[in-house]
C-alpha cells in the first residue's frame, strides 16, 4: 500500500480491487509494459530466436566422417564444406529457383491485382476473391500431386499441347539445358510451373492491398496533366504499388527457398536447400552440417529484407 | 509411508534410468507386463484390422498380455532413426540401413533370446544376421524381409531382363527405342550398394566381396558406372506413388522396385513384372528393436515373442508383399489365400544381400567408405556431377 502515496480524501469511498490493481498500473507504466508483453516476448526469446542461436552454434560443431558422431569441438568445415562443387550447386539451384518463381508470380499477380482492385465490381470482385483464395484452402499434398499427373506425358496438358500441334515445341523446349528434362514432370520447366502455381495467391494479395491504396485521384491528375496510360503505370502506379510487390515477393522468394517436397517430387533429380537438410539431419545424422545448410537461406533472407527494406515495402505495413 | 515407499521406489527406478543401458547384461527374466506399448513402425507393418478386418495382429496380442500397443508410422528410414531419439517408444522395426546405426549410435540396447521362446523357430537363414548382431550380441528379433526386384513394363520387355544392365548400361527397348531416359534409380545413397552388386559380377577384378564394404579404388569404379546411369535416368524415384505414375503416364521401362509397388500395379492390371535378375539383388531384412530405454520392456518382450508366430507371420508377408523370418508361415494360410512366399522370393534369399550401413571399418578388406560420404556423393552424382 506504500507504493500508492495518494493523499485520498477520507470522504472518498474506498478503492475496489479492479481500481487500484488500475492505478498501480497507470503509474507503473514498465510494470503494464511487461505484463502486456513479457509472455509473448519470452516465448520469442525462446522459441524464435533460442531456437535459431542453438541451430547456429550448431552448425560449427564437428561431424566425424568415420565414426559418424558429432562432437562439439568448434570448426568451420561445415561452411567449407557448403563451397564444395555439389554442394554449393544445391545453393545456386534453389535460389535461382526462388528468384525464377518470384519473377513470373510478380508478372503475373500485377495485371490479375489491378483488375481486381480498379474494373472488378459487386460479384465479380467477390469471385476474384474466392477464386485467388480458394486453391490456399486445398491440402497443398493433393495440389503437387495432382499435378504430377497433369504434368505426365499421357497427361491433360501433353494431351492439349499436342492438339493444338504444339507438341514439336514442348519437345525443343525439353531440350534445352537449364530448362528441360525428359519431360514435363521431370523437367525445371515443371517444377516452376507448379512452385508458381502454388505461391501466386501470396503475391496476388499484397499487391492487391497495395494497389487499393494507391488514390483514384492522382491517377486522374497525372491523365489531367497530360501524361499517357503508360506514363501513369510507370510513374504513378508501379512506385506507389511497388511495395506490394516486395512484400509479396518475400513470401514466394522465401516459401520457395524452404520448399522440400515439389522437388521431392516434380522435376529433375539434384536436392534443393530443404531436402538437403532432410538427408543430412535424417539419413546420416550429420547436424552440422545440416545446421550450415539451414544458415543459408536465414542469410540469404536477410540481405533480401534489408533490401526490402531500403525499396519501402514496410512502410505500408 | 506411502511417501518413504514412493522416495524408495524413485530411487531405484532413478538409478536405473542413470545407468547406461548398453553396459547393462539384457534381463533374464520378465516381470509383469506394463500395460503399455510404443512402437515405430512402417505403414502396414502392424495392422489392428482398421484398414482389412482380415488382417489385424495386434487386438489378440493385446487381449493375452495386456499391453495396449500404439503405433506411430515412419515413412523412412531416417524418420526412424530420428524418432527414436525420443526415450518415449519401446521398439522400433528397423530396416537394414537403419539397424546399425542405431545400434552404434547407442538407441537402441541387446535383448536375451532366451526369453524369446519362439527363437528357435527363426528361418536359420536370417539367424544371427549382420544387420542385428553385432560382435555376437543380439539387437533385436527379426521381422520380416524382401527384395529390391527388377521392375520392367512387359510391353517394353517381351523376355524378361536377365540382368541389372537393364538399368544400368544404354540400351535399346523392345519398340526399338533407346533404353535413355526410360530407366529410374532409387534416390538414397544406399542404392550405391545396387551398382557395386552388378559390378561384382561384371567386372570381378575389383574384387568386390561385399556390396555395403567398398574400398577407395572399387568405390571409384562405382561411382563411375553411376554417373553413366544418370544420363539414362528419367529421374531418381523417391516415392512409390509417383513411380507408380511414372511407368503408367511417362513411359518408364525398367527400375528397382518393392514388391508392394509391382503387386500394385499388376492389381490395377498394368503389365509389369518383376524378377531378381542372375547377378541377384539388394533388399531388406527388418529387425524389431528394443529402445535403450525402452520404458516398457516387458511388453516389448512379450510382442517380440508374438511377431514370430506363423498365423502374424503369414499375414503380414502377404499384406505387406514381404517374406516371413519363420519359414512354417509358409504353409500358414493367409487371409487371402495367395502364394505369398512364392511370389515374394522366399527361395531367393542367398540371391540377396541385405542393406546395411556401410561402415568405415568393414569386416571383408578393413578400411572402407562410410556411409556419410555414399551420401554426399550420390548427392553430387544425382544433382549431375
Amino acid at each position: 500500500m506504500m507504493s500508492i502515496a495518494l493523499p485520498i480524501p477520507p470522504a472518498a469511498p474506498a478503492l475496489g480491487l479492479w481500481q487500484r490493481l488500475g492505478v498501480t498500473l497507470y503509474r507503473h507504466p514498465g510494470l503494464q509494459l511487461g505484463l502486456l508483453l513479457g509472455l509473448p516476448l519470452l516465448w520469442f526469446l525462446v522459441v524464435y530466436i533460442g531456437s535459431l542461436a542453438t541451430l547456429l552454434v550448431q552448425s560449427f560443431f564437428t561431424f566425424d566422417d568415420f565414426t559418424m558422431e558429432v562432437s562439439r569441438e568448434l570448426t568451420l568445415a561445415n561452411y567449407q564444406q557448403l563451397l564444395q562443387p555439389a554442394n554449393f550447386d544445391v545453393v545456386l539451384r534453389t535460389l535461382s529457383m526462388a528468384s525464377a518463381v518470384t519473377l513470373a508470380s510478380a508478372v503475373l499477380a500485377f495485371p490479375l491485382a489491378y483488375y481486381m482492385v480498379r474494373y472488378a465490381r459487386g460479384w465479380k470482385k467477390g469471385f476474384f476473391y474466392v477464386a485467388v483464395m480458394l486453391p490456399m484452402w486445398a491440402s497443398y499434398i493433393v495440389k503437387v500431386y495432382a499435378w504430377t499427373v497433369l504434368l505426365a506425358k499421357d497427361g491433360i496438358v501433353y494431351w492439349a499441347y499436342q492438339h493444338l500441334g504444339l507438341g514439336g515445341v514442348v519437345d525443343w523446349l525439353m531440350t534445352i539445358p537449364l530448362l528441360g528434362g525428359n519431360s514435363l514432370t521431370t523437367s525445371h520447366l515443371g517444377r516452376f510451373a507448379v512452385f508458381t502455381y502454388i505461391w501466386l495467391p501470396f503475391m496476388i494479395l499484397p499487391i492487391q492491398a497495395a494497389l487499393e491504396r494507391v488514390p483514384l485521384g492522382l491517377m486522374q491528375a497525372s491523365s489531367d496533366l497530360g501524361a499517357s496510360g503508360a506514363q501513369t503505370f510507370r510513374h504513378v502506379i508501379l512506385p506507389l504499388a511497388f511495395p506490394g510487390v516486395v512484400a509479396g515477393s518475400i513470401f514466394t522468394f522465401s516459401l520457395t527457398l524452404g520448399d522440400y517436397i515439389i522437388p521431392q517430387i516434380i522435376g529433375p533429380s539434384g536436392l534443393f536447400i530443404g531436402s538437403m537438410v532432410y538427408t543430412m539431419q535424417g539419413s546420416i545424422g550429420n547436424m552440422p552440417l545440416a545446421a550450415a545448410f539451414t544458415v543459408v537461406p536465414v542469410v540469404i533472407i536477410a540481405l533480401y529484407l534489408t533490401g526490402a527494406r531500403k525499396l519501402g515495402a514496410f512502410d505500408a505495413l | 509411508m506411502k511417501h518413504r515407499l514412493h522416495v524408495l521406489a524413485c530411487a531405484a527406478a532413478c538409478s536405473s534410468m542413470v545407468a547406461t543401458p548398453l553396459l547393462a547384461a539384457p534381463p533374464t527374466a520378465l516381470g509383469k507386463p506394463e500395460g503399455k506399448l510404443n512402437i515405430i513402425a512402417w505403414p502396414g507393418y502392424i495392422e489392428r484390422g482398421e484398414t482389412d478386418k482380415n488382417y489385424d495382429w495386434v487386438t489378440q496380442f493385446e487381449k493375452n498380455t495386456g499391453c495396449q500397443v500404439s503405433v506411430k508410422t515412419a515413412a523412412t528410414s531416417d524418420e526412424m532413426v530420428s524418432l527414436m531419439n525420443s526415450p518415449n517408444y519401446d521398439l522400433v522395426t528397423a530396416s537394414g540401413d537403419a539397424s546399425l546405426r542405431l545400434i552404434y549410435g547407442k538407441k537402441v540396447q541387446e535383448i536375451n533370446p532366451a526369453l524369446i521362446p519362439s527363437w528357435n523357430t527363426l528361418d536359420p537363414r536370417v539367424k544371427n544376421g549382420s544387420w542385428y548382431t553385432v560382435a555376437g550380441k543380439v539387437y533385436g528379433t527379426p521381422y520380416q524381409w524382401g527384395a529390391n526386384f527388377l521392375m520392367y513394363n512387359t510391353k517394353l520387355y517381351p523376355s524378361a531382363p536377365t540382368s541389372w544392365a537393364a538399368v544400368f548400361e544404354p540400351g535399346k527397348l523392345a519398340n526399338g527405342q533407346p533404353n535413355k531416359g526410360k530407366v529410374q534409380a532409387y534416390d538414397g545413397a544406399i542404392y550405391i550398394a545396387d551398382a557395386a552388386l552388378y559390378l561384382m559380377s561384371k567386372n570381378p577384378k575389383l574384387g568386390i566381396k561385399d556390396p555395403y564394404e567398398l574400398n577407395e579404388a572399387q568405390y571409384a569404379e562405382v561411382l563411375k558406372l553411376l554417373r553413366q546411369q544418370k544420363q539414362l535416368t528419367h529421374r531418381y524415384w523417391h516415392d512409390v506413388t509417383v513411380q507408380m505414375n511414372d511407368f503408367k503416364k511417362e513411359g518408364v521401362a525398367a527400375s528397382s522396385a518393392w514388391g508392394y509397388t509391382i503387386n500394385t500395379l499388376q492389381a490395377e492390371k498394368f503389365p509389369v513384372e518383376g524378377v531378381i535378375p542372375k547377378e541377384g539383388a539388394t533388399g531388406w531384412a527388418d529387425t524389431t528393436m528394443l529402445h535403450a530405454k525402452a520404458q516398457h520392456p516387458v511388453c516389448a518382450y512379450k510382442w517380440m515373442e508374438w511377431s514370430l508366430n506363423k498365423n502374424l507371420q503369414s499375414g503380414l508377408a502377404e499384406w505387406f508383399g514381404s517374406n516371413p523370418v519363420v519359414a512354417e508361415a509358409c504353409k500358414t494360410k493367409a487371409p487371402g489365400g495367395s502364394d505369398f512366399c512364392k511370389s515374394n522370393g522366399f527361395d531367393r534369399f542367398a540371391q540377396i544381400r541385405f542393406w546395411k550401413t556401410p561402415v568405415a571399418k568393414c569386416a571383408s578388406q578393413g578400411n572402407c567408405v562410410p556411409y556419410s560420404r555414399w551420401t554426399s556423393d550420390y548427392i553430387a552424382i544425382m544433382g549431375g556431377r
